[in-house]
This record gives structure tokens, C-alpha cells and sequence, in this order.
């Protein structure tokens, strides 16, 4: 629903590095987004062909990691990870507490790029 | 001759833009000791009514102002319009979520100066506004009962964004299959933290319960 200001924030962070540093072309782009995102990867790539064209961007390659939902127990620090679909039932596997936060499902993040 | 590839290191989050400025937005805001409140929820489930009943009973308390972004149209603000307080519609042009940017023309277009709370009310949409910060101190999620208890399975970020929960028309309870326990079941193993109020927008019950909660919010803040 909500790829195509996704893909423009990518492609504005992209171009800036890109820019940055002096590269003639954009091979591929490695992302980590969390499993929470419900973004389809396929869009994603879909929206970013279309928007990068006639740019440094152009044809590169989006490689997207999704980072799993990871809890941590707020009473012994048990980090643990989660399916979304058990996520309501959210569980300490060593005291049983369900006094949990999320580490880490909810990233959106460029890590690297690949240029010429 | 081919190029060699290199790799460039960018570590930036996706969204470091709207980020910046929403927090920045929220400095402004701190120092202007105005409150800025983000209200989501489905289309329908009782946003513009929610807000419309806040501001009847918090306006002797406070100087109220309502950024509207609901895509029909005028319709929205008008009618908050005429409770007596301030406010601006945004243009999302077919945007499915407002961002920092279209929350900063908002205030813009408002006289900040003496506003001790502004309520937003985001684009009808469980997806998208989860995604994006507004520069809002806390952000308010609406369900209403006809919805669906099984929500939070299928918007899980919603539901991790939020502090408080409003399970709004809970004078469907009775007709509708909806099982309250389970759903805040569901809604804490998400967000331990998460505040949840059941109330019914059309009787009035448990508003007062809620109004309480965004009372202290607001006096916390602007004293
Ligand atoms: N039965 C019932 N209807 C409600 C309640 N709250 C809102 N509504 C109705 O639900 C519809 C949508 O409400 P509205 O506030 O416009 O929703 P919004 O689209 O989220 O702003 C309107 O017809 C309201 O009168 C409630 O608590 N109970
Ligand atoms: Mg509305
Ligand atoms: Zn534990």
C-alpha cells in the first residue's frame, strides 16, 4: 500500500550517497526491513524501476533482507524470536513472562550499495 | 574494460528524512508547549467522532486545534469547525498517511502561539500511518468493534506504535461477535505498555475514562 513513499525515500538516500560518492552507476541496493512491514518485496522493485529512471538508480537492484521480530523478556533479558502469527501470544521460553519488548521486526533500513 | 563494483556503506534508515523532521517538529512543538496528538484507525471506526466528543469535553481546559487529513474532503473540518475550535485540512492528494512534512504545512497554516493541544486526524488507514512519525508526543489507535477482534494479527506495527488503544462502538458488543478479552490479549502481548479504553462514540460510555487520560497527558506537558 504505502511502497511507493517507501521507494522514493530509498531512492532519495541512494542518490545522495550516490552523489556523494562521485559513482557512475547504482548496481544494487541491500536493505533490512522487519518482518513487520507487511511491504511486498516485489513492489518494491516494481516502484523503484519505475521511479529511478534517468537516474544514477537506474536498473539497480534491490536486495532486501527481513529482519525477524525479536523480543526481549523484561524480567531475565531472554532475547527470543517470534512468528508474526504467534505474536499475541507472546511468551518468555524461560520464565514465562509475557513483559516483553521488541528489539528488533520494525527496521527500515539502507545498509549498503553496490556502484561503479 | 569492466568497472569494479565497489561497496559503499550507507547505514541510513529508509525513513531518516521524515525522522529528522519530525523530531525537529517536536522540539518546536515542546518549546511552544503545544501537545501534538496522532489519532488512526480505519476508515470509519469513529476517528472524526472520537474527536469531536475529546474536544467538548476538554475545550474549557484547553486551547484546542485539529489538523485534519481524512480524504473527504472538507467534510471533516467543518464539522470540527463548528465545535468551537481551530482547524486545518490537508490536501494528502490520494497519499495513503500523513508524514512530518504535511504536518508541519498544517501548523503553518495555524496560529500555534496560544494552542495547548492538536489533534491529528491521520489518513483512514491501519497500514501506512504506522510507518510514518508526525512529530506527535503519543499516537491514539482506534478499533471499533464491527472491525474484528483478529486486528492486531493482521496490522501488528499499528498496534506496536501506539500507546493508547481505543476500542471504540461498544454498543455493538452485543450484536457483534467480538471478544474483548482476547483482543486485549492479543493488543498487550504486542505492546505490554499500551493503554486501553472502551468506549462508544454514539452513548458516550467510557469517554470520560479516556478524555482523564489525554487531561493529564496535556496538563503534564503545557505546565
Ligand atoms: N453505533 C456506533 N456508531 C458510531 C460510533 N462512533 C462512530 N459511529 C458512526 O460510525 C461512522 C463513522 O464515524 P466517523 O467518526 O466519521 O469515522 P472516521 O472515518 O474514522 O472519522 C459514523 O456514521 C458514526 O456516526 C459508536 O460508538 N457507535
Ligand atoms: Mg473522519
Ligand atoms: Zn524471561
Amino acid at each position: 500500500m504505502h511502497e511507493l513513499p517507501v521507494t522514493e525515500s530509498i531512492l532519495n538516500v541512494v542518490l545522495k550517497h550516490a552523489r556523494a560518492n562521485g559513482v557512475k552507476k547504482v548496481v544494487a541496493i541491500h536493505l533490512e526491513i522487519g518482518e513487520l512491514s507487511d511491504l511486498e518485496n516485489e513492489w518494491i522493485q516494481r516502484y523503484f524501476d519505475y521511479l529511478s529512471k534517468n537516474t544514477l538508480a537506474e536498473g539497480a537492484k534491490l536486495k532486501i533482507k527481513r529482519t525477524p521480530v525479536v523480543m526481549e523478556c523484561r524480567s531475565c533479558e531472554t532475547r527470543f524470536k517470534v512468528n508474526i502469527k504467534d505474536m499475541f501470544e507472546i511468551k518468555c521460553p524461560k520464565c514465562g513472562s509475557s513483559d516483553c519488548t521488541m528489539v528488533s521486526g520494525k527496521e527500515y533500513y539502507i545498509k549498503s550499495m553496490e556502484a561503479v | 574494460m569492466m568497472d569494479d563494483i565497489k561497496l559503499i556503506e550507507v547505514k541510513e534508515e529508509i525513513f531518516s528524512d521524515n525522522k529528522q523532521l519530525a523530531d525537529g517538529l517536536r522540539q518546536r512543538l515542546a518549546r511552544n508547549k503545544t501537545y501534538l496528538l496522532n489519532v488512526m484507525a480505519s476508515p470509519g471506526a469513529g476517528k472524526t467522532s472520537l474527536i469531536l466528543r475529546t474536544i467538548d469535553l476538554l475545550k474549557d481546559d484547553f486551547s484546542i486545534g485539529v489538523i485534519e487529513a481524512d480524504i473527504d474532503s472538507m467534510v471533516d473540518s467543518k464539522k470540527v469547525a463548528t465545535h468551537g475550535v481551530k482547524a486545518v485540512q490537508i490536501r494528502t492528494g490520494g497519499f495513503c498517511h500523513l508524514d512530518a512534512a504535511m504536518v508541519t504545512k498544517g501548523l503553518d497554516a495555524m496560529d500555534l502561539g496560544g494552542l495547548d493541544l492538536i489533534i491529528i486526524e491521520n489518513v483512514g488507514n491501519l497500514v501506512c500511518p504506522a510507518e510514518f512519525d508526525t512529530g506527535a508526543v503519543k499516537n491514539t489507535m482506534i478499533l471499533s468493534v464491527p472491525e474484528g477482534d483478529d486486528k492486531p494479527l493482521k496490522y501488528p506495527l499499528m498496534f506496536t506504535v501506539s500507546q493508547a488503544l481505543i476500542v471504540n462502538k461498544v454498543d455493538y458488543l452485543k450484536t457483534e461477535d467480538f471478544d474483548m478479552e482476547a483482543l486485549k490479549n492479543r493488543a498487550l502481548g504486542l505492546n505490554p505498555g499500551l493503554d486501553i479504553f472502551e468506549v462508544s462514540c454514539k452513548t458516550g460510555q467510557g469517554i470520560d475514562k479516556w478524555v482523564d487520560w489525554l487531561r493529564k497527558e496535556v496538563k503534564a506537558f503545557v505546565t
